[in-house]
């Protein structure tokens, strides 16, 4: 007998705290589980790089430069399923509160106003990718077929919803798992 | 004492100092003062014994009350599908190029703002505006140079040619309403001579259902409220025709305001009411004066005041409120909240109006249209009225026709005549669609042409606007949508949220970044705005969204890009700041716009 063949599973953090990755770590007893049922793609957990053909991707954070729209592009690309984890890939959340303030002025602040940094200058190696004027959600940018909210989302949450993308059921968090704090 | 102080002071003595009539007040300080300043909201608010917010609430919520400067000369272009199709932008381009100005801001010297506003009710002979709060209709390039000139002049508005004020009936087709001759207090004579029961009872022979829109048998709403405790009574006549595309309220508030106080007085006669109210819209108030006339004429002729027709006991009189440019104030509850001096918040229902509406009071709230109908009923009788129209729809609908046809105008009709043959009257050619009862009723399409106005089949307050070959049948309910969106009351997330959503989709669609997914997106927000919605506002409008998908999905289609998404902003000019900030234009300082396949 054949074993099933396992989902593959992608996910990375964007602009985030890495928050909810901490989050999908307190499933505890469960991980046992999961790794039985999924193999990792991209995540932090693996190291991968790239995202190569998955099952599910979950994106934590927003998207607040050019290297997270490419890395948003590629997991589009590639999952079936596209998953917006917590409050900054649903809603940009807390990176999205400098969305009022222009980025110019931002930067100058940063990097030329602070004590110390009077010689200083926006950095311009293009190494390093240029933030956007605005933080986006992740469904502004790609198509996104899932949405869970929450800062983070618990453990409890992020593995009802989990269980029911690898059972193939309608993921369905209801109260009191569902919150957007 | 300041000027500001005594107009409060004078606004104040006029409307006795009541806490329940704050929106007229402010009404009349807007009229007196231009705008309503911080300090005079918390002067009111003191007077009144008001919290400050409260009037503030009030005053922010009503399009036509402002809390900040507008211009001396303020300009408002009737924002609806049907003054656009007549020209209604380039007007109000042309406006705004002849006085230096941008639409939205009002001009340095502080004379002269321009923006657009909702319907207001001149369908039939737009492109029309508002200066003022005064209505003008038949706008053309000449006459808006005219009126550049004497905004430039600083001519006062009673100095204007009288003619640009003129509105016109445009009565194209008279039935039993529009074509028999009322001689006041006919109507009420024959139901006094009936007795308040006998008068009921035609009332429910006639098995006349409400004109404006929900068709709710006026009988039954009578009954209730007559039958409700409570020793005062009150009857409201729902004059805040806001329905884009709707105007007969208008011409039935110019030329049959006697029959619609009749009406009004009969519905007091069989409940049991004392005071009466109507609630005419603010885009109406040129037609206060006439209706204080009539009302005037009714009082000296016996037919209004204390013991009407020689009844003892039977006391009623009328009094105006005006609105202030909310459409969601048509509804009801709504309504009743506005009468009060509240924010045009629906109420939760039950209690239903009949028990408990204006002030807690058992209130009867009618359509203009449908009190009128009240004096055929009272005159011929309720089982002459029963036997036209159609099985569940008695007796006429007078039709506003406007749009895409020779002859736009009021048209009287018995219920069940066919859309086909409407069109045909008001000589509409190679139509494509038309709009029944609003923006918030059903688009039909030629396939159904053969269809019948009435409550059974296609049912209307009135709106009849015809789209020919040549119109964008997304971009109609792409007006719409804006429509909802701005008229939104806010009270509930899934309306206040759900309206702007669906906006700034069916927008994306419009700038050419339509997707799939979007059309998706777009049936989702119909299905939540019309399952969570808290009133009629809400739950309606995704309608012409609905109907547009269903029945000309290709208009939609054509907006669509073929991929899977597209973003609604610029990615690469997103990063425009940054590539300022930093000097740097090399391939990884630009984002293509187009999806990459990034494998």
């Amino acid at each position: 007998m054949t074993e099933p063949r396992k989902i593959r599973l992608a996910t990375v953090s964007l602009a985030g705290c890495f928050g909810c990755h901490m989050s999908l770590l307190d499933i505890d007893d469960h991980l046992f589980e999961l790794a039985g049922k999924v193999a990792f793609d991209r995540s932090p957990l693996t190291d991968i790089k790239r995202c190569g053909p998955c099952d599910i991707g979950l994106i934590e954070g927003g998207v607040c430069n050019a290297e997270n729209v490419h890395v948003l592009r590629a997991f589009r690309a590639n999952c079936h399923t596209l998953v917006a984890l917590g409050a900054c890939a649903v809603n940009g959340g807390l990176p999205a509160q400098r969305n009022h303030l222009d980025l110019g002025r931002c930067l100058t602040a940063v990097f030329q106003s602070r004590p110390g940094m009077d010689t200083g200058a926006v950095p311009d190696d293009p190494e390093l990718p240029l933030p956007l004027d605005q933080v986006h959600p992740i469904h502004e940018v790609v198509h996104v077929d899932y949405f869970l909210p929450g800062c983070p989302p618990s453990g409890e949450a992020i593995w009802a919803f989990v269980s029911d993308l690898l059972a193939g059921r309608t993921p369905r968090v209801a109260h009191p798992l569902l919150h957007f704090d | 004492m300041t000027t500001t102080d005594e107009h409060v002071e004078a606004a104040l003595q006029r409307y006795g100092h009541r806490a329940d009539v704050l929106l007229q007040i402010l009404v009349e300080l807007q009229a007196r003062v231009g705008w309503l300043p911080s300090a005079l909201i918390t002067r009111v608010a003191h007077a009144l014994g008001l919290p400050r917010a409260r009037v503030e609430g009030v005053a922010g919520f009503y399009s036509f009350l402002h809390l900040a400067p507008v211009g001396r000369y303020r300009v408002l272009f009737s924002d609806n599908i049907v003054d656009q199709m007549l020209g209604s932008r380039a007007l109000m381009a042309q406006l705004c190029d002849t006085l230096w100005l941008s639409p939205g801001r009002v001009s340095e010297d502080g004379l002269v703002s321009v923006d657009t506003t909702s319907c207001t009710g001149m369908g039939d002979q737009g492109p029309a505006m508002l200066v003022n709060g005064q209505a003008i209709a038949r706008l053309d390039p000449a006459r808006v140079n005219e009126i550049c000139e004497l905004i430039r002049a600083q001519r006062p508005l009673d100095a204007w040619p009288a003619h640009y004020f003129a509105i016109d009936d445009n009565i194209r087709r008279r039935d039993a309403l529009l074509g028999s001759a009322f001689v006041p207090g006919d109507a009420l004579r024959a139901a006094i001579a009936l007795g308040r029961e006998g008068w009921l009872a035609q009332m429910q022979a006639s098995n006349l259902r409400g004109r404006g829109g929900a068709g709710f048998t006026t009988a039954v709403k009578w009954q209730a409220c007559r039958d409700a405790p409570g020793a005062q009574k009150v009857v409201v006549c729902n004059a805040d025709e806001g329905e884009p595309g709707t105007f007969k309220d208008r011409v039935l508030l110019t030329r049959c305001a006697h029959q619609v106080i009749e009406g009004m007085t009969l519905a007091a006669w069989a409940v049991g009411a004392q005071q009466g109210l109507i609630y005419l819209r603010g885009e109406y108030c040129y037609l206060r004066a006439s209706l204080e006339a009539v009302l005037a004429q009714r009082r000296r002729a016996g037919w209004l005041g204390a013991g009407i027709g020689g009844v003892a006991g039977f006391d009623f009189d009328v009094e105006i409120h005006l609105g202030a440019g909310a459409y969601v104030c048509g509804e009801e509850s709504a309504l009743l909240e506005s009468l009060e001096g509240k924010r045009g918040t629906p109420r939760i229902r039950p209690p239903f109006p009949v028990t408990h509406g204006y002030l807690g009071r058992p209130t009867v709230v009618n359509n203009v249209e449908t009190l009128a109908k009240c004096c055929l009923i009272a005159q011929h009788g309720g089982p002459a009225f029963a036997a036209t129209g159609t099985a569940q729809s008695a007796g006429t609908k007078l039709l506003s026709i406007s749009g895409d046809c020779a002859r736009p105008g009021v048209y009287e009709y018995p219920f069940g005549v066919s859309i086909r043959q409407v069109l045909d009257d008001c000589g509409a050619r190679e139509v494509q669609a038309v709009q029944v009862g609003g923006a918030s009723g059903v688009t039909v399409a030629p396939y159904e042409f053969g269809r019948k106005i009435a409550f059974e089949d296609v049912p209307t307050a009135g709106a009849f606007m015809v789209f020919d070959a040549t119109r964008d049948i997304f971009e109609v309910a792409r007006n719409f949508v804006h429509f909802f969106a701005h008229e939104s009351c806010g009270f509930c997330t899934p309306c206040r949220v759900g309206t702007a959503l669906l906006r700034n989709t069916l927008d994306k669609l419009a700038k050419g970044n339509g997707s799939a997914a979007d059309l998706t997106e777009i049936e989702d927000l119909d299905r939540l705005l019309k399952q969570t919605s808290h009133c009629g506002l809400g739950s309606s409008a995704p309608n012409p969204v609905i109907d547009g998908l269903q029945k000309f999905r290709p208009a939609y289609e054509r907006h669509l890009r073929n991929r899977d998404f597209v973003p609604a902003f610029d990615l690469d000019g997103a990063l425009a700041r940054a590539r300022q900030m930093t000097g740097r234009d090399d391939p990884g300082a630009h984002l293509d716009n187009a999806t990459e396949a990034e494998r």
